[in-house]
């Protein structure tokens, strides 16, 4: 296998399948996903509980548990700070732990639980640095010291010393980023790293995100259901449904003139702060997202979707279709959609 | 830490005063009593027995002789036996020795083995391993320690003359690999109970652990599984296991009881059940309330030992 292409991105996923075997059989969980992040950009993948995009973004990382009892499909294409390009659904465990937490980190929804509680804040984050580096413990903290400090963290110093219980959520997921940015990663996971904070909270981690982001040109992987902050923070975004990419483009087209009645429904779905004549009701997606062990024929939205056509809808599974301006669509009627859609 | 001191006090006062009432009410209500071994000596009549008796002050009321008892016993006087008539406390502190050697070996064999089993299990959960680990516990659970201690005896005794059957020492042989030859057996039987439950308590809280999302944190720094296992799940695992270390303490010294009566080792448990069949009531209870003291401290050190390795506790 010569050096794949894979242009300026710096992952380029392509046709990643993933499926973990049960008593029943394999169950597919994410199912011929592609896309590329470039240095600098911000992904956003969209979608429900269950849609696969936590498990899309473990399988990058090879997180998923080991084979036999996930079978992981298609190809991680990452291009390393030397140039090289390699697959990281191919390589070896052994230089797979040598990316992790160095060239590709990750971050966590949970900041409560996604530390280690008995052991010492400074020493969590040295850990990532001396895995990585040839750097001695004294060194390894200085760097956390001055990471804890660039995440925002006041008086650095004294809180190497700290238990994760002695910190605030937002704090801890704080430590989080400072550990994930310990070797200087070129792509950084974060899967719901705002969902458990407060909302002010969840606006300074996304503020610093992007500091962070212009500071070093990495790369953002950003997952969440929450659309406000995609719109925040995403140069792209990519929604999910049911382990299938149903909609990907620009984030100004896609939030604005979403093709896909998926993506329209979960943007309905989203309170709005901005009514002044009055009480808008809230519209949800009637129904929840399929099981993967049993998915509708046809469409997996069909049975949710309002303009499903009975015998196209439910009979020919839609291909992921070019739209406009880049914008791809999971639909077999999204032109149809998008005429209704228009008039008022 | 000194409120918690004072507090474990106060407690520790409480409940060695119920299970000194409870402990001396339950011995005195047991059919017979020291009287019977007196009546059977040829020649003695009901007068000399109830003399007898009353010398021992065992006509008065019951409520009477336990205050008796107990305000000597605060004294640091815990009577003397009515056997051979030695200061119980002399008797008691004669047999200790013995006990912890056997007990602080299980111990040892317990956590070593029981740990080091669980840990495996966990780690190679649904492994041959791990199956046999499950069902060999389930095994040394459900032997009984008698019997398992008589079968060692048939075997490694008096089939294959391995071991010596019993007792701590051979007379005139004082070398330290005859102590320890006389310790194997007894320890490993009275460890056999603690080694299943350890393993799987440290099984379950290994995997309880493992579970968690700070071991995916872990994991996604690049560590190697093995300072995931050891350095992340296996120092949060050992957390739980210091109390389990508290509460086995009595299972441990119940154990202990059948053991050395199995294989005549010169411990407490043997001396209890000795006096126990004498109805030698201050050593019974002597021995019950050395017991109960060493469970409080041993719960008490559990406590300690838990704050001191987890810094969410705060004692």
């Amino acid at each position: 296998m010569g050096a794949p292409e894979i242009a300026t991105a710096v992952l380029d996923v392509r046709n990643l399948s993933v499926a973990f075997a049960t008593h029943t059989g394999p169950v597919a969980a994410v199912h011929d996903v592609s896309f590329t992040v470039a240095p600098g950009e911000t992904l956003a993948l969209v979608g429900e509980s269950g849609s696969g995009k936590s498990v899309t973004s473990l399988a990058v990382m090879r997180l998923t548990p080991p084979a036999p009892r996930t079978r992981l499909d298609g190809q991680a294409l990452f291009r390393s700070r030397d140039g090289t390009v390699r697959d990281l659904l191919a390589v070896p465990e052994r230089a797979m732990r040598a990316l992790r937490g160095n060239e590709i980190a990750m971050i966590f929804q949970e900041p409560m639980t996604s530390l280690n509680p008995v052991q010492r804040v400074g020493d969590q984050i040295a850990e990532a640095v001396m895995t990585h580096r040839p750097v001695g413990r004294r060194e390894a903290l200085d760097r956390a010291e001055h990471l804890l400090a660039r995440v925002g963290i006041s008086d650095a110093r004294r809180r190497l010393a700290a238990f994760p219980h002695h910190l605030s959520g937002g704090m801890r997921q704080r430590v989080m980023i400072a550990m994930a940015l310990a070797c200087d990663p070129a792509l950084l996971i974060a899967d719901e790293p705002t969902t458990a904070l407060d909302v002010t909270v969840q606006a300074q981690i996304l503020e610093l995100l992007q500091d962070l982001q212009r500071e070093t040109g990495m790369a953002i992987v950003f997952i969440t259901h929450n659309l406000g902050v995609v719109a925040e923070i995403a140069d792209r975004v990519m929604v999910m449904y049911a382990g299938r990419i149903v909609e990907q483009g620009e984030v100004g087209p896609v939030m604005r003139a979403p093709l896909m009645p998926y993506t329209q429904g979960l943007l309905r779905a989203v309170p709005t702060l901005t009514v002044s004549d009055g009480f808008v009701p809230l519209t949800s997606i009637p129904g929840t997202v399929p099981s993967p062990t049993a998915l509708p024929p046809g469409c997996a939205f069909e049975p949710r979707c309002p303009y499903a056509l009975p015998g196209l809808c439910d009979a020919t599974t839609p291909p992921l279709d070019d739209a406009f301006d880049g914008q791809q669509v999971r639909c077999l009627r999204w032109d149809a959609v998008a005429a209704l859609e228009a008039r008022p | 830490m000194a409120s918690f001191l004072l507090n474990r006090l106060i407690q520790s006062v409480i409940l060695l005063a119920l299970v000194s009432v409870i402990g001396f009410a339950v011995l005195h209500l047991a059919p017979g009593g020291p009287l019977s071994q007196f009546a059977l000596i040829p020649g003695m009549t009901q007068e000399q027995l109830a003399h007898i008796a009353h010398e021992m002050g065992l006509d008065r009321p019951l409520p009477l002789q336990y205050w008796e008892w107990v305000s000597r016993l605060v004294t640091g006087d815990w009577g003397h036996s009515y056997r051979d008539n030695q200061p119980v406390l002399a008797i008691i502190s004669g047999r200790l020795p013995a006990t912890f050697e056997l007990m602080l070996t299980a111990i040892a064999l317990a956590v070593l083995l029981g740990v080091t089993v669980g840990v495996l299990g966990a780690v190679r959960r649904g492994s041959i391993f791990d199956s046999l680990a499950t069902v060999g516990a389930m095994v040394a659970l459900s032997i009984p320690t008698f019997w398992f201690g008589l079968i060692v005896i048939y075997i490694f005794a008096v089939k294959l003359g391995w071991l010596p059957a019993g007792s701590r020492s051979t007379v005139g042989d004082g070398s330290f690999s005859d102590y320890f030859r006389h310790l194997i057996a007894p320890a490993v039987v009275l460890a056999l109970v603690e080694v299943a439950i350890w393993s799987r308590y440290m099984r379950g809280a290994m995997l309880d652990v493992i579970s968690q999302d700070f071991i995916r944190t872990a994991r996604a720094k690049g560590l190697s599984e093995k300072s995931v296992m050891l350095r992340h799940a296996f120092r949060n695992a050992l957390l739980p296991m210091i109390e389990l270390a508290g509460l086995e303490l009595p299972t441990l010294l119940g154990g202990a009881l059948v053991t050395e009566t199995v294989f005549t080792w010169p411990g407490m448990g043997r001396l209890f059940l000795d006096s126990l069949g004498y109805r030698d009531y201050p050593v019974v209870m002597g021995i019950l309330m050395v017991s109960a003291v060493l469970v409080l401290i041993g719960s008490l050190f559990a406590d300690i030992l838990s704050a001191a390795a987890d810094p969410r506790i705060r004692l």
